[in-house]
């Protein structure tokens, strides 16, 4: 039964990984189209380093779940603490409302804020994209932080604010310390959701500003990119070095 | 007192301003004129409505409601059992095995379905493998199939399906299944009778995050399916982005978003079904 358990659990990642590790080593190889390995070569490196405006692209995307993961988290925490902490009209909607965010397909969501941008008059590009991901991750940071909020003794605040702290110092002192984890986890999910967004990029991107779906999208529609392979590489290499450096950084805060 | 007003204008600001409205408009849109040169414009119209009507579309609607049924059928299938083994593991591993379904996604969906591509293809690694072994004699058609589309499909949602299954199996009462053990109850009397009923929150909400989405990838049929209409998604797209006739587009996803309310209507009524069974299950006790 633990063989047919551990069997069953390796083979559903071996589904998740094969085509990723494909990838991986595919970068590395001389033959173009990767159906077999004809010997190690960085050409495929040079290659993309050579392409700007796939490396623009790149570099944008980047630029983009950055900025995205930084606002998002602000905006998010301060959301989940309003929601959490203070009582005010439309409340039970804003919560809805973030909801309504979370579950909506991302087509959705995308033609509403293509509408929106196109009303507004927001000239589509870096603005709309920064603006449309940081409101698809908003809702991810307020859960989590909320969760959070939620777990924390009440009494630390009312003894606060009774000793006469005011509101933005009760939040610099005592809830964004005791809500650290919570944030930067909200911080790396919107990143990873930024990252790996298509659908919402596609609708609000602007001639001005590519971003690397809608590039990579014209490139593997028809033919093979051996670029591809290494710009995926690349992003793992980026993506799990953040968060090694972010485990590394929350676990030596612990101890004290 | 400044703090305090600066964080509930921020909130209500942006959700106003960058959700409620933009889906009113949307909804707006969807009853006006299509115009060439402004999108939309009035007068009011039902046109777009109407023509959601014809073969074409509505054909379209039942191939993502069977497309996206299938794939949400298959996740529940795998990632139920596999939720249920990670959730019983220690919290190490647990921990572990839950970071590696992640960090597929740093890597973008749209580069992931590009590789799943290249193993459907015609000389592809499924095809190697198959010619190599001798099973088939000539390639296999995999790829610019429905079959190829649920697998992208899959492979794009499953970790979606897994996650609220594993919180669900959490908070899922270890002594209940030892008090049913002790009582002579089987395992599949222990599943059918409390595994499942417990858990149905997370299966719903799972297959929810999956279904919905799935509608709307016309990424995965694009590159998997061959150029044809075979999402909600793709005609959307179509709509909005290359015929630009904005309020048809309108009221695709206006239909949509019905879809989603129902569901989710249906979530709730449900969830409050099994709260209350549980209820009296506890008051029996």
């Amino acid at each position: 039964m633990k063989a047919f358990r551990w069997g069953f659990v390796t083979l559903v990642f071996v589904y998740l990984y094969l085509p990723i590790a494909l990838l991986v080593i595919n970068s590395f190889n001389v033959s173009k189209y990767g159906h077999e390995w004809r010997g190690f070569s960085l050409k495929w490196y040079e290659k993309l380093a050579g392409n700007d405006a796939l490396m623009q692209a790149f570099t944008n995307s980047l630029v983009i779940a950055t900025l995205a993961a930084t606002a998002a988290t602000i905006i998010g925490t301060l959301m989940a603490l309003a929601i959490y902490r203070y009582r005010f009209p439309l409340r039970k909607t804003a919560s809805g409302l973030l909801f309504v965010v979370m579950l909506s397909p991302d087509i959705v969501l995308a033609i509403t804020f293509l509408v929106i941008f196109i009303a507004l008059g927001i000239q589509l590009g870096f603005w709309s994209l920064l603006i449309a991901h940081i409101t698809f991750c908003l809702p991810f940071v307020v859960v989590t932080v909320y969760a959070q909020l939620n777990g924390f003794d009440k009494n630390l605040l009312e003894a606060a604010q009774d000793l006469g702290a005011s509101e933005s110092r009760i939040f610099l002192r005592i809830i964004l310390p005791l809500v650290m984890p919570a944030v930067v986890a909200s911080w790396l999910l919107s990143f990873t959701l930024s990252l790996d967004d298509v659908i919402i990029s596609s609708f609000v991107t602007g001639p001005g500003f590519e971003i690397l779906p809608i590039r990579v999208f014209s490139m593997v529609k028809v033919g093979v990119s051996p670029e591809v392979n290494v710009l995926a590489t690349l992003l793992l290499v980026i993506s799990l070095t953040l968060v090694t450096l972010s485990t590394l950084l929350l676990k030596r805060k612990k101890p004290q | 007192m400044q703090f305090r007003r600066f964080s509930i204008l921020l909130t209500l600001f942006w959700l106003g301003l960058f959700v409620l409205v933009p889906h009113l408009l949307v909804v707006l849109t969807s009853v006006m004129t299509p115009d060439s040169e402004h999108l939309a414009v009035w007068p009011v119209s039902g046109e777009s409505w109407y023509r959601l009507r014809e073969h074409l579309y509505l054909q379209v609607f039942w191939q993502s409601l069977w497309l996206s049924g299938i794939t949400t059928l298959i996740c529940l299938l795998v990632g139920y059992p596999f939720a249920f083994i990670i959730a019983k593991l220690p919290r190490l591993w647990r921990g572990v095995l839950l970071f590696l379904m992640i960090v597929p996604f740093w890597t973008n969906s749209l580069i992931r379905t590009y590789a799943i591509k290249l193993i459907l293809g015609n000389k592809g690694l499924v095809n190697s493998l198959l010619l190599g072994l001798g099973i088939v004699d000539e390639p296999v058609q995999l790829l610019y199939t429905e079959f190829a589309v649920i697998f992208g499909l899959v492979y794009v949602l499953l970790p979606f399906m897994v996650l609220p299954l594993v919180s669900g199996f959490d908070k899922l009462d270890e002594s209940l299944l030892e008090a049913a053990r002790d009582l002579g109850a089987g395992f599949w009397q222990r599943f059918r009778l409390i595994i499942l009923p417990l858990t149905m929150p997370g299966v719903i909400a799972g297959s929810l995050i999956v279904f919905l989405p799935a509608m709307g990838m016309f990424y995965v049929a694009d590159l998997l399916g061959g150029a044809k209409n075979l999402l909600l998604g793709n005609i959307i797209k179509n709509q909005f982005l290359v015929v630009r006739n904005w309020p048809f587009g309108s009221a695709f996803s206006v239909a949509l978003i019905l879809i989603m309310a129902l569901l989710m209507w249906l979530y709730f009524i449900a969830n409050r079904r099994i709260n209350r069974q549980g209820g009296l299950q506890d008051e029996s006790l």
